[in-house]
């Protein structure tokens, strides 16, 4: 194993920060561009982020954006394992409630548990992810995005038509093991001149069967136990339908997207001793519409976006050993936010931005009190742009505001984060780039940590971070010679997570309470690595690839027994690599992924550990043109060495599995 | 180029960093010695079951040796190598009969049986969502959450199961209230408490009278909500905890003894004091309470001792050197029959390795071992 382990570990070294432009001969003829987003606002973010867009997103072999996020530097996923099952991320250890996940332009809420399940989020109409360390280093933003200690934008495909061009329609299909069926279509109309349409669609089935297997063998290498199983209730059927509409005016643009998400997954739970399958089953139902203005007057521009959103989940549990619950929870959002930004010169601008949001979740719950939350974001920035060195200072304030049913209310909660942000060029050439960034930042309990029945407590306080990072990035280009494109970044940082909510315990059996309790401290490398090659004529290599380095450990008490132990499910290295090859319309691609051995509990003792996994994933595409109609095909082998691991516990992931894609666009 | 020489730097170290996955080898037994040696009296050693939080499969059995002073931690899986997911998920309760040690395993719905001398596996009973075992004339009584039949599907009434010690199959199921947990026979009729708690607030109140000649119940003698421990004491009362409803009712603690003249079991008192669990010592019950405060957000964590002939405190407090302070949340409690030094565990946060601490039975700490996660349930085994 080490020799393969060499040869991989030496391909993790080359990589980079993902940039968004890749040469353009890579893309196959008929693809679209990415879309340059109207006139004047050119600025650049001060620290880059990292991104994967295009076609090489769509390369990597992944079910869902989860999937995608695990090749970004400093992400870890938890995944519960298959197509339903539930995935999130967590950036630098801070906890999957400081992660922000931005769907074009507008933040995705859960006021109930204040995480985003991403294996909800198909790639199928994704154009670009990107992740922002601290925050989007932009001053022209919605106030919330100034929130977030690490952020996740997802931007959908926006219609571009050439010169006589009056739609797109772009039909895929894909199937493979765990019975899927996943068939999508997009259609994109020119409507006039100034507007266009977009209808995208998509459908997943799946059993969500699939073998596992619990292997132990005793120190003298015998075998104890080895069982093969199929994992049951991991069952999803899910339908995505978003309609979007794009215009343009004289002074700026404007769009509106309406979406709904709907799914039935079972649950398939833990895979303990004499329990292979359970009853649990959740119905998922995400619809949002939002509304987008941009306005462009002279030096002054503004951003405006409303939204409402409905999410409704309802919760059985079946199983007949188990007590019967059937729970429906509904939350609703109003969202408004106002960004306006002022060139006061060509180098220095200005921002205030104000937002305002109303959440209420309801629940058939007994004694459940109705929460509803007002919180209002007021920020304002300015940034200095002089040529060798940018900078960017923001503060944000915010007010929040419960009302619950019967009872007092806690009282209101003010928070004033103030962030800054700097790169600078220190080399003549620009090639070279120092970046440094302090930002503070927390997160408010979640409806579920201050009312949830009998385990909540209306007297939490927000969860604090703050953040240090200092990066290097050597960005080379050439267009003469065979290494076309060169990046290799760099970042150290140092978090500190302070009254962090943490479960107590109150005596009897699995009883709770949160407090803010915790304090967690953090230091960390991100490395992240690109390498584009033109070897040969029409052969395009590209290798991309990062590191992670964690260590974050409690700090709360000296007297716990897992005082300064690394906290649960943090891996000190991790890292993924990724190579493809382009050549005439045939694409190679492999991409590998490690997570190190990690603990799964709060204690770093031998009954907590989790082994190190490692999964190597190869799909081939072939891209046909018949006439106007291009096709493409894709086969993809996920999981090549049929390696058995468990990313959570007790959750068992797929062995080797298949997936085909075949799309057709006109 | 200035890239390629990075890479030279850094590809030593990653090699180091990154790790292979190796085979997953079979949980190791852990020892520790702890010192407190006899080979006197009728104790041989202890068994301690660790409950293990829910999901995490992490239910665990240690075992304490009185002839050797070794503790031996997470023994099941290497005396039972080949059992899959080993012991498996939540602990309940453990129980000595005759040859053989039974381990309630509540969220593995079974009751595991293992040989009490050597560990080793004997077999298992599937019983859905059971909760405590206690034995009768050659048979296993086990309490579950789910009765034999559906009658409300919302609300199923819960059962005791019997259990034939040497055939270890199920031989009768008589259906009780709501949730039953604790039970204990007192002349041929079981009492069993119950809880109700799947449905809170509407609780369970009642203890459940079955004759054990035909294994039916004959009654239910309503006492006090969300009942949960039902012990005997050396006079045949029966003391019995409410756990409340964690809101406005606190915690009871009630006892039961039958009417002179009569064989009906009736609450006789109602000591006003909130009560988690207890154990007895003669003519002494040693309990604990963990109630949850509201206002301060803490827990209030008591220990006494009562007297069971007159049902009076007699201490407000079991332990007197101060150890008190390091126990964060107290979740199981024992006295050596022989000694009578007192055994408290302590489930810390129930994520992460309980203490178990022995006091003498003057109340000054004599050792302590780490457990397993949340150490709740001991059985002695005698010799």
């Amino acid at each position: 194993m080490k020799y393969f382990s060499l040869l991989l570990t030496s391909i993790t070294l080359l990589t980079s920060e993902v940039s968004a432009s890749e040469p353009a001969d890579t893309l196959s003829a008929h693809q679209l561009g990415e879309v340059v987003v109207t006139a004047r606002n050119l600025n650049e973010d001060i620290i880059p982020a990292q991104v994967l867009s295009g076609e090489e997103l769509h390369r990597l072999n992944s079910n869902s954006v989860a999937d995608a996020l695990r090749y970004f530097s400093g992400v870890q996923v938890k995944d519960y394992g298959g197509v339903g099952g539930i995935k999130t991320v967590n950036i630098r250890s801070m906890g999957t409630n400081h992660t922000g996940v931005v769907y074009d332009g507008v933040e995705l809420g859960n006021a109930q548990n204040g995480q985003i399940d991403l294996g909800q989020f198909s790639l199928d109409n994704i154009e670009a992810l990107s992740l922002y360390n601290g925050q989007k280093s932009e001053i022209l933003q919605p106030a919330k995005d100034f929130g977030s200690a690490g952020t996740i934008y997802m931007r959908t495909r926006t219609p571009v038509f050439g010169e006589g061009e009056r739609y797109h329609a772009r039909a895929t299909i894909r199937t493979g093991s765990f019975d899927l069926l996943n068939p999508s279509a997009l259609i994109e109309l020119k409507l006039s001149r100034r507007v266009s349409a977009s209808l995208s669609a998509e459908w997943v089935n799946s059993s969500g069967k699939y073998k596992f297997r619990y292997r132990r063998v005793n120190p003298a290498g015998e075998l104890a136990y080895d069982t093969t199983a199929v994992r049951q209730n991991g069952d999803i059927n899910a339908t995505r339908i978003e309609l979007n509409t794009h215009g343009s005016l004289d002074n700026g643009s404007w769009t509106f997207k309406v979406y709904n998400y709907n799914s039935e997954r079972g649950v398939p739970g833990a895979i303990v001793n004499n329990v292979w399958r359970r009853g649990e089953r959740i119905w998922d139902t995400n619809s949002f519409a939002q509304g987008r203005y941009t306005g462009f007057f002279g030096r002054f521009t503004t951003l405006n976006n409303i939204k409402y959103a409905f999410y409704r989940t309802h919760y059985v549990n079946n199983d007949d050993k188990q007590v019967k619950i059937d729970n429906l929870y509904r939350q609703k959002e109003i969202y408004f936010s106002s960004a306006n930004e002022y060139e006061i010169t060509a180098r220095w601008r200005i921002s205030a931005s104000y937002d305002f949001m109303w959440n209420t979740l309801d629940a058939d719950v007994y004694g459940f009190v109705k929460p509803d939350r007002f919180s209002q974001y007021l920020s304002v920035a300015t940034a200095l742009n002089l040529d060798r060195f940018k900078i960017q200072a923001s503060a944000l304030g915010t007010f929040i505001h419960d009302r619950i049913k019967g009872q007092e209310a806690p009282s209101d909660k003010h928070v004033f984060t103030p962030a800054v942000f700097m790169n600078g060029y220190p080399l003549r050439n620009k090639d070279f780039s120092i970046r440094v960034f302090y930002k503070q930042s927390f997160r408010m309990p979640t409806f579920n940590d201050l009312y949830y029945a009998d385990m909540g407590n209306s007297k939490l306080s927000p969860e604090r971070v703050t953040q240090y990072n200092l990066g290097l990035l050597y960005d080379h280009h050439s267009a003469v010679s065979v290494i076309s494109a060169a990046r290799v970044s760099a970042d150290v940082y140092y978090n500190r997570v302070k009254d962090k909510i943490v479960a107590y315990p109150k005596g009897q059996q699995f009883r709770w309470t949160m407090l803010n309790l915790g304090l967690v401290d953090i230091r960390g490398i991100d490395i992240t690595g690109l390498l584009t090659l033109n070897p040969w004529k029409d052969l395009y290599l590209t290798v991309r690839g990062q590191y992670t380095f964690q260590r974050a450990i409690d700090i709360t008490n000296p007297a716990d027994n897992y005082y300064r132990h690394q906290i649960p499910y943090i891996p000190r290295h991790s890292g993924a690599a990724v190579v493809n090859a382009q050549w005439r319309g045939w694409g190679l691609n492999y991409s590998w992924i490690y997570v190190g051995e990690r603990y799964n509990q709060q204690e770093n003792i031998r009954y907590n550990y989790t082994q190190p996994w490692y999964t190597s994933d190869v799909s081939l595409s072939k891209d046909f043109q018949l006439g106007s109609v291009s096709l493409r095909g894709l086969l993809e082998v996920n999981n090549l060495l049929s390696q058995d691991y468990d990313v959570i516990l007790n959750y068992p992931m797929p062995k080797r599995n298949y997936r085909v894609t075949l799309t057709v666009e006109i | 180029m200035k890239t390629k020489q990075f890479f030279l730097y850094i590809l030593p170290l990653l090699m180091v960093a990154t790790s292979c996955r190796d085979d997953e080898l079979v949980v190791p037994t852990e020892y520790e010695i702890v010192g407190d040696e006899t080979t006197e009296g009728t104790v041989r050693g202890f068994y301690l079951v660790n409950e293990g939080n829910m999901g995490s499969n992490k239910c665990t059995l240690d075992y304490y040796d009185y002839h050797t002073g070794l503790y031996s931690r997470n023994f099941y899986a290497e005396k039972n190598p080949n059992v899959i997911k080993e012991l498996g998920d939540v602990g309940n309760d453990i129980g000595i009969y005759g040859s053989k040690l039974y381990v309630v395993v509540n969220c593995s719905h079974k009751v595991e049986v293992l040989d009490a001398r050597t560990g080793v596996r004997v077999g298992q009973v599937d019983i859905p969502n059971c909760r405590y075992v206690r034995f009768h004339r050659g048979k296993a009584y086990v309490s579950s959450y789910v009765g034999p039949v559906l009658i409300d599907a919302n609300a199923p009434k819960g059962a005791v199961y019997e259990v034939d010690t040497l055939s270890l199959k199920v031989t009768r199921k008589v259906s009780v209230g709501y949730q039953p947990e604790e039970m204990e026979v007192v002349d041929d009729y079981m009492y069993v408490a119950n809880s109700g708690g799947y449905r809170a607030p509407n609780y369970d109140n009642t203890v459940s009278v079955i004759q054990m000649v035909d294994f039916k119940q004959v009654r239910q003698i309503p006492v006090g909500i969300n009942l949960h421990r039902l012990k005997k004491d050396r006079y045949n009362k029966l003391w019995v905890t409410s756990r409340g409803d964690y809101q406005s009712r606190p915690s009871r603690l009630y006892v039961m003894q039958k009417k002179p003249g009569y064989n009906e079991m009736i609450v006789t008192d109602t000591i006003p004091v909130a009560c988690s669990n207890m154990a007895f010592y003669g003519d002494y019950m040693y309990y604990y309470a963990t109630q949850w405060n509201n206002y301060t957000a803490s827990n209030t964590i008591t220990y006494g001792v009562i007297d069971v002939r007159t049902k009076e405190i007699v201490s407000d407090n079991f332990i007197t050197d101060g150890t008190e302070k390091e126990i964060t949340i107290p979740y199981g409690i024992a006295v050596n029959p022989d000694t009578g030094d007192i055994l408290v565990t302590d489930a810390k946060n129930y994520v992460s390795s309980g203490t178990l601490y022995c006091f003498t039975p003057d109340g000054r700490k004599k050792w302590s071992v780490r457990t397993g996660d949340i150490p709740a349930h001991i059985t002695f085994l005698t010799k």
